[in-house]
C-alpha cells in the first residue's frame, strides 16, 4: 500500500516529467519550423545567388536583375540608424537612470510613454516620418528620412534595454567611485557604461536588427521601388532589401520568386554578420570583467 | 536561561580579560584628548531620510592618528552617520542633514566645500570589497588617474606605494595586470583600501570592512589597521564588539540614531558609565 507521501511524490515527478516533454516539444517544433523556411529560402535562391547578383541593379528580365542597389541602400540607412539611434538610445537611458529623479512624476510619466512607444506599429512611425521628415523638413525621400525614421522606431527599444543593462550596475561598484571624489560623469564613463556594455550591445543590436528588416515605415515614407543607381549622399533616394524582395516577390513571373528568395539570403546573411559582430564586441567587454 | 546568563557572562569576562591584556597601545597617549588633535569634530548632526530621524543629535570628536570604533545594532545609525563624514548620502534622494562636520576646522557641510575635494581627502571602504571589474593595477590608479594624473612613472609609483602600505604588493607584484575579481575576498578588500590610499587620504571610514572575510581575512586587514594608524585617521563601523575592542583607541555607542557613549575603547568595555552601554557589551541586547 503506498502511502500518502509516496503518492505525492510519485505524482510530482510526473507532473515534472510532462512538462520537461511539453517544453522541449515547443522547442523542436520552433526548430522545425525555422528549417522549413530556410530550405523552402534556400532550395528556391540558391541557383540565382552569384556575384553578379549581387552587383548587378534590379531590371525587368530576370536573368539580369541584381540587387546592388537596395544592399548599398540598405548598408546606407541601416549606417546612419546606428549612428542616429544609439548615442540618443544610451543618452536617454543614462539620463533616467542617472540623472532624473525617479520618484517624480514627470520622468514616471516619461517611463510609461516609452514603454508604450515600443509597441506602436512600425506604419505609424512612417506616418510620422512622412509628416516630419519628409514634408515639414523637406528631406524628401532621401536616405536620410528613412534613418530618421527608423531611429525613432527603435529608439525606445534601445532606451529600454539600455536602462535595464545600467540598472544591473551593482550600486556598491558606483559608489566606490564616488568615494573617491570621481564625479558623476567620470563615474558614468569609468564604471557604469563599461560594466552596462554588454547589455546595451545586445539591446541595440536587436533593435536595429529589427529596423533592417522593416519595410512598411519606409514604403510610407516613399522609398522607391525600383533604383538604378547606387546612393552616393544621405539625401538621395533609395530602396532597402525588404522592399525590394517585397517588389520581386508581387511579380507574377515564377523566376522573380526565386530571385527574391536569393535577395532573401542576402538579408538574412547581413543580419546574421550583424549579429555576430554584437557577439564578439559582447564577449570582448565579459571577459574583461572576469 | 540560568546557564546561558552564566555562559555570556564568562564570555564577557573573557573578552574584558583579553582586552586588557592584548592592549599594547601607549595609554597616557590616548588620554591626551587636547584640541589640537582633534581631526573631525561632528557638532549638534540630524539626519532625515524622508521622514525617518536617522541621526539625533549626534556630537563626537574624532582624533588625528587614532582609530575610531562605532558600535551598536543593526540599524542604529552607525552606518548612516560614517556617510555624513564624506557626504555620501547626497547620493540618496530625499535627506536632509543638519548640524556642522568641521575637518581641520572646516565645516564640510558647508554648501561651499568641494565634495571632490572632500572625498580626496576622507577616504571610505565598504562592508563587501567591490574592487572595479578591471585589472588590479587600473583599480588602484582610478582615483588619481580621475584627478588628472597622467604621467606614468608616477602612476607606477603611486600603485607600488599604495600596494605596500595595503601589505598587498608581495601578493600581487607579479599580476598587476590580471582582473582584480581573481582576487581572494580578504585580497579584494585590501586592494579596496590600496585604492583609497592612491588619492592620498587623511582620514579612511571604514563601514564594517571585514563582516564578508573569514576570520584569517580579518586578522591580516586588522593588523593593517595598527600599521595606518601611524599615518591616518581611521573610523570604523563594526558589528563586532571583539573587533572594536582588538583594535580601536576611543568607542562610540549608538543606539537609535543617538550617541549613548563615547570615550577611551579600555573605558568604555571595562567600566561603561550609561546602564544601556553595558546591556550592550555584555550582549543583553543586541
Amino acid at each position: 500500500m503506498e502511502t500518502f507521501q509516496q503518492k505525492n511524490i510519485r505524482k510530482r515527478k510526473l507532473k515534472n516529467s510532462i512538462l520537461h516533454i511539453v517544453l522541449a516539444s515547443i522547442i523542436v517544433f520552433s526548430i522545425i519550423m525555422l528549417l522549413l523556411l530556410l530550405y523552402q529560402v534556400f532550395s528556391e535562391g540558391l541557383s540565382r545567388l552569384s556575384w553578379s547578383f549581387i552587383t548587378s541593379m534590379p531590371s525587368r528580365f530576370p536573368d539580369r536583375a541584381g540587387i546592388a542597389s537596395a544592399l548599398a541602400g540598405s548598408i546606407w540607412t541601416i549606417g546612419l540608424t546606428i549612428i542616429f539611434s544609439v548615442p540618443l538610445g544610451v543618452g536617454t537611458a543614462l539620463y533616467l537612470e542617472e540623472y532624473a529623479n525617479q520618484k517624480s512624476w514627470w520622468t514616471k510619466l516619461l517611463q510609461l510613454n516609452i514603454a508604450n512607444l515600443a509597441g506602436v506599429p512600425s506604419i505609424v512611425y512612417g506616418m510620422l516620418g512622412l509628416a516630419v521628415f519628409v514634408k515639414f523638413l523637406h528631406f524628401n525621400r532621401s536616405i536620410l528620412a528613412g534613418a530618421l525614421t527608423l531611429t525613432l522606431l527603435i529608439l525606445p527599444v534601445i532606451i529600454v534595454a539600455s536602462q535595464e543593462a545600467i540598472k544591473s550596475v551593482p550600486s556598491p561598484l558606483k559608489e566606490g567611485s564616488y568615494a573617491l571624489g570621481v564625479s558623476k560623469w567620470q563615474t558614468i564613463v569609468g564604471v557604469i557604461v563599461p560594466y552596462a556594455a554588454p547589455g546595451i550591445l545586445t539591446g541595440s543590436i536587436l533593435a536595429v536588427s529589427r529596423a533592417m528588416g522593416e519595410a512598411a515605415p519606409l514604403i510610407m515614407i516613399g522609398a522607391a521601388g525600383y533604383i538604378s543607381f547606387l546612393p552616393k549622399s544621405p539625401l538621395d533616394s533609395f530602396t532597402v532589401l525588404p522592399i525590394q524582395i517585397f517588389n520581386w516577390t508581387s511579380r507574377p513571373q515564377a523566376e522573380f520568386a526565386e530571385i527574391a528568395a536569393a535577395g532573401i539570403i542576402v538579408l538574412l546573411v547581413l543580419l546574421l554578420s550583424m549579429n555576430a559582430i554584437a557577439i564578439v564586441l559582447r564577449n570582448k567587454y565579459q571577459n574583461r570583467m572576469d | 536561561m540560568i546557564e546561558q546568563e552564566e555562559n555570556k557572562q564568562q564570555k564577557n569576562d573573557r573578552i574584558k580579560s583579553r582586552l586588557i591584556l592584548n592592549k599594547p597601545k601607549n595609554n597616557e597617549e590616548s588620554i591626551n584628548t587636547s584640541k589640537e588633535n582633534i581631526k573631525i569634530e561632528c557638532k549638534d548632526i540630524d539626519f532625515h531620510y524622508g521622514t525617518n530621524h536617522a541621526l539625533k543629535n549626534v556630537n563626537l570628536q574624532i582624533m588625528e592618528n587614532r582609530i575610531t570604533a562605532l558600535i551598536g545594532p543593526s540599524g542604529c545609525g552607525k552606518s548612516t552617520f560614517i556617510r555624513t563624514i564624506n557626504r555620501m548620502y547626497e547620493h540618496v534622494v530625499d535627506t536632509k542633514i543638519e548640524g556642522t562636520i568641521h575637518l581641520d576646522k572646516e565645516n564640510v557641510l558647508a554648501p561651499d566645500y568641494d565634495v571632490t575635494e572632500l572625498r580626496k581627502k576622507v577616504g571610505m571602504v565598504f562592508q563587501k570589497p567591490n574592487p572595479f571589474p578591471k585589472s588590479i593595477y587600473e583599480n588602484v590608479i582610478y582615483g588619481p588617474r580621475k584627478h588628472g594624473l597622467k604621467n606614468k612613472g608616477q602612476l607606477d609609483l603611486i600603485v607600488e606605494r599604495s600596494l605596500k602600505k595595503a601589505a598587498l604588493w608581495d601578493e600581487v607584484k607579479d599580476r598587476l595586470h590580471t582582473s582584480a575579481l581573481g582576487l581572494s575576498g580578504g585580497q579584494q578588500q585590501r586592494l579596496c583600501i590600496a585604492r583609497c590610499l592612491a588619492v592620498d587620504p587623511e582620514v579612511l571610514l571604514m563601514d564594517e570592512p571585514t563582516s564578508a572575510l573569514d576570520p584569517i581575512a580579518t586578522l591580516k586587514i586588522e593588523d593593517l589597521f595598527q600599521a595606518l594608524r601611524e599615518e591616518y585617521t581611521i573610523v570604523i563601523v563594526t558589528h563586532s564588539m571583539q573587533q572594536a575592542a582588538r583594535i580601536s583607541d576611543n568607542t562610540a555607542f549608538f543606539l537609535n540614531g543617538e550617541i549613548i557613549e563615547s570615550g577611551l575603547t579600555d573605558d568604555l568595555f571595562t567600566k561603561p558609565k550609561d546602564s544601556r552601554t553595558e546591556d550592550y557589551i555584555t550582549g543583553r541586547f543586541s
